[in-house]
């Protein structure tokens, strides 16, 4: 066998592998019902728990880097603090 | 560029390619069709404190004030104040508030509701199927159900500055007259 050829099957057989892994991920999405986001709801599931201090952080920390943004508070990017 | 790599991009490619049709397929049977200007499913309705279950179309004839709410739901909370306020002036002219409850333990519900009091009507037990047929896409969320059983407005969320057009549309729809029966 040629080594074309050998690359040419393990190519293919690269993407099978990738095409059945993303279907796998797939078979984990899911419509999430509005009424059933109880638990998403909750204070702790937030992305950012304590958005004050986080902002404070934020601040801070752009003002030391001299390059605002990347955080998860808002602002920034601006270039104006 | 020897043909090997060639291949391995084609196929990488036409993976991805797969992938993408896949998700996009998913999110398009997640999709929800509009009831907005179409008659309303007949939902049951177990109305706390009745003892006979009541339907959406038992209700025809009023204009119907239907919100979906759980006790977890912060705007929902907000609207009380509100729903009870066009229970009491609008009760009277044809007007009917029915919060549908969708709280997975039915205790949390009565919870709130002690710290709360709903002048309204307020549907407890699996209201999943009805809010299912309507497709509400988030809490709280309202449909505005003419006299003649069309959902005339369907409203998301609930901010204190939605109030006034809220009310707007309710009086409107209570000064229309029900059209012999037919549905439009």
């Amino acid at each position: 066998m040629s080594g074309g050829q050998e690359m040419r099957r393990s190519a293919r057989s690269a993407a099978v592998t990738l095409l059945i892994l993303g279907a796998a991920a797939l078979s984990g999405c899911t419509t999430v019902e509005p009424w059933e986001r109880e638990t998403l709801a909750k204070p702790e599931m937030a992305l950012e728990p304590q958005p004050l201090l986080s902002e404070l952080r934020t601040h801070v920390y752009t003002s030391r880097e001299a390059a605002p943004g990347g955080g998860a508070a808002e602002g920034g990017g601006c270039g104006c603090n | 560029m020897t043909p090997g790599h060639a291949s391995f991009a084609t196929s990488l490619r036409r993976a991805a390619v797969a992938i993408c049709a896949l998700v996009f397929a998913t999110a398009a049977a997640a999709e929800r069709a509009s009831v907005l200007n179409q008659p309303a499913p007949d939902c049951a309705l177990a109305m706390l404190g009745e003892p006979r279950a009541t339907s959406l179309n038992a209700l025809r004839g009023q204009v119907v004030y239907l919100d979906f709410w759980a006790s977890w739901c912060g705007p929902c909370a907000a609207s009380f104040p509100f729903m009870n306020a066009l229970e009491r002036d609008l009760r009277g002219r044809g007007l009917r508030v029915v919060g549908a409850n969708m709280d997975a333990r039915p205790a949390d519900a009565t919870r709130f509701l002690v710290r709360r009091p709903a002048q309204f009507a307020v549907a407890v037990g699996d209201n999943a199927p009805c809010a299912r047929a309507l497709g509400v896409a988030g809490l709280p969320y309202t449909f505005l159900i003419d006299r003649n059983g069309v959902v005339r407005r369907v409203h998301s969320g609930f901010r204190r500055g939605d109030a006034p057009s809220l009310r707007a549309d309710v009086e409107r729809l209570l000064a229309e007259p029900v059209s012999g029966g037919q549905t439009r």
